[in-house]
């Protein structure tokens, strides 16, 4: 009841905050949004149920390449939406029944494959997938909204159902089975929780997250190519969920909003300082991977609990404060 | 049949690089139950700073030196200033690190050098030598398995025949024990990952000018590649790991050869899933359980 009531105030949150936004503001809210629904699908995996994948871009890929070609062949976008998460479903079950055996090392070099493989299947078979161009993802807007709004509104639509359905699930008899796997797999087994059949069940879930933020990526962008899903793009999931704070899905919300901020913040930081242009192209790509490399080592070694662990802390000091 | 052979002794080759770095990855597993997932970026800062010493000196040796001992302080760097203080709570968390210090390191010689392609020499010739009218191997072919054998039979002596490596095998086995019977355990951790990361990185030496050039994420594909072959050979086995390599060496020759080199990178996932699902303890494993 309390994840309704907040689902419902987001989506009204979001109607609002749409209308008074800029188109350039709607359209980072909308990434934001579609980036949401990968990190939120990978906290579940990495922070409920104790798995690492490396291939949630990989997944977005498919989900993206899924839109483009039911665009094609149809011009309904919620249905291009669901076929491409039934899609990500399939491949996610597919890596994750040969996960299922395997522990940590095993399913994060398996899904690291995985997104190594990716890039190279659009060009290896380019008739189909064009190979780097791409492919273009058709839309028609309605004549009614601005496009960015739209796309801001369908996004953060998705957004706030797969944050409610996982709030749901989390709280549900599967998340409580998904912790007890992730704290002790033996005991957990000795309780009579099918060890296997969870993680697969939650990397498939997780998948079918990953799906949808890629689809919400193609429609965002209205065209799909490898080059937007790179191994990179894997990692930086992984790095905005676990600054974000791995232990619940609020740490996936400041993880999509740090993926979306972080970039922009430093673009006009390294723009302020007076730079020869070679240096600055250097620093253009390169500056936000290591500052997001170097925060991920120091958020694990200080602050395993990321950003939403700090705040909970300091909110619990508060609460504490008239006692003590 | 011609191209047979040819393919078959350049499979080997390229297999040779794999099992030297498939083995890197088997010791630090064996040492610290880590699988260094930042493996391939050390490598590759290591390869830098032979570019650097041999664009300065004009030398390729002082340049080979320079990565065999900058990969080695940057093992040592790792493990002192990072891994350690890792919390071991979760096994997931080194791993992260390890991703963490992947994306400091890529960007960190992107930043330097950029991220263009940068060829770079060989010391010996890559023309194949003709045996019997078939070209077979190059000159630097017959270098590659050389540095490689020696890299194993190194390994081999210092683990079988000294107490330096009794001391190691030990200091991972049974860190409590070895250390109530005065063994430096953590001293050995740190011995493990320099030995590693100091294969990886002549590996790295080694498969870079074959492959298009010296790039920040030139080893991202070996590493992929490499895990397998860790994989295919059980992980904790070091012959394992050498067969492993040679294997997956000539498999992705013959796929990249009959079908074309987009090809391999999708042959080294499936092949991966296929050791995964077919026989996940790998091909040498001793032991039947496999916990992380």
């Amino acid at each position: 009841m309390r994840t309704l009531l907040w689902s419902v105030a987001a989506a009204a949150g979001l109607v609002a905050a749409t209308a008074m936004l800029d188109p350039f503001r709607n359209y980072q809210l909308a990434t934001i949004a579609a980036y949401l629904c990968a990190t939120a699908g990978l906290t579940v995996l990495t922070g409920l149920n104790g798995q690492l994948s490396l291939g949630h871009g990989a997944l977005m890929a498919i989900g993206a390449y899924t839109v483009a070609f039911a665009q094609k062949s149809w011009d309904s976008l919620y249905l291009s939406l669901a076929l491409a998460v039934v899609v990500t479903t399939v491949a996610g079950a597919v890596v994750g029944l040969a996960a299922a055996r395997l522990r940590g090392p095993y399913l994060a070099g398996a899904t690291l494959a995985l997104a190594i493989a990716v890039p190279s299947i659009t060009i290896t078979f380019q008739s189909v997938f064009n190979s780097e161009q791409g492919l273009p993802v058709f839309l028609t807007p309605p004549r009614t909204l601005d496009i960015e709004r739209w796309q801001a509104l369908v996004a953060g639509g998705a957004a706030v159902l797969v944050m409610w359905l996982l709030a749901n699930l989390s709280r549900s008899h599967l998340g409580r089975r998904m912790r007890a796997v992730r704290d002790n797999e033996v005991a957990a087994s000795l309780t009579g929780v099918a060890v296997s059949r969870t993680q697969v069940l939650a990397f498939v879930i997780s998948s079918a997250c990953a799906g949808l933020g890629g689809a919400l990526m193609a429609f965002l962008a209205q065209s799909v190519s490898p080059g937007a899903f790179p191994l990179t793009l894997s990692l930086f999931l992984l790095m905005a969920v676990v600054i974000g704070g791995l232990g619940s899905l609020a740490g996936a919300l400041w993880g999509a909003v740090l993926l979306v901020a972080l970039p922009d913040v430093i673009h006009s930081l390294t723009e302020g300082m007076v730079l020869k242009p070679a240096m600055a192209s250097r620093l253009e790509g390169n500056l936000p991977l290591a500052i997001f490399g170097v925060t991920l080592i120091i958020v694990m070694l200080a602050a395993p609990g990321g950003l939403q662990g700090l705040f909970s802390r300091l909110l619990k000091r508060g609460h504490h404060a008239p006692n003590s | 049949m011609e191209r047979f052979a040819f393919l078959t002794f350049d499979g080997l080759a390229n297999g040779a690089v794999y099992s030297a770095f498939a083995l890197a990855l088997v010791l630090i597993w064996r040492a610290a139950r880590i699988v260094n997932f930042a493996q391939g970026a050390m490598a590759v800062a290591a390869a830098y700073a032979a570019y650097a010493v041999t664009s300065a000196t004009g030398s390729y040796w002082l340049g080979f030196a320079a990565a065999l001992a900058g990969g080695m302080a940057l093992g040592v760097l790792v493990e002192r200033g990072v891994m350690r203080f890792t919390s071991h709570s979760a096994p997931l968390n080194q791993v992260i690190v390890a991703l963490g210090l992947v994306l400091t390191i890529q960007a960190g010689l992107g930043m330097l050098y950029g991220n263009e392609f940068r060829p770079v020499g060989t010391p010996f010739s890559r023309d194949a030598i003709d045996v019997g009218g078939v070209p077979l191997l190059s000159q630097y072919d017959v270098f590659v398995f050389a540095a490689v054998l020696t890299i194993v039979l190194l390994l081999a002596l210092l683990f079988t025949k000294t107490s330096t490596g009794l001391r190691m095998r030990a200091a991972a086995f049974a860190p409590e024990v070895s250390r109530l019977l005065g063994v430096n355990v953590g001293g050995m951790l740190t011995l493990g990952w320099a030995l590693a990361a100091g294969a990886g990185a002549v590996a790295a030496m080694l498969v870079i000018p074959t492959e298009l050039g010296l790039h920040p994420h030139a080893m991202d594909l070996v590493f992929v590649t490499s895990f397998t072959a860790a994989v295919i050979g059980g992980l904790d086995s070091p012959p394992g790991a050498v067969v492993g390599g040679l294997l997956l060496g000539l498999v992705l020759s013959y796929v990249s050869g009959y079908l074309g080199s987009s090809v391999t990178p999708i042959a080294a996932f499936a092949a991966l899933l296929a050791v995964l699902l077919a026989r996940p303890q790998g091909l040498f494993a001793a032991s039947k359980a496999r916990q992380a």
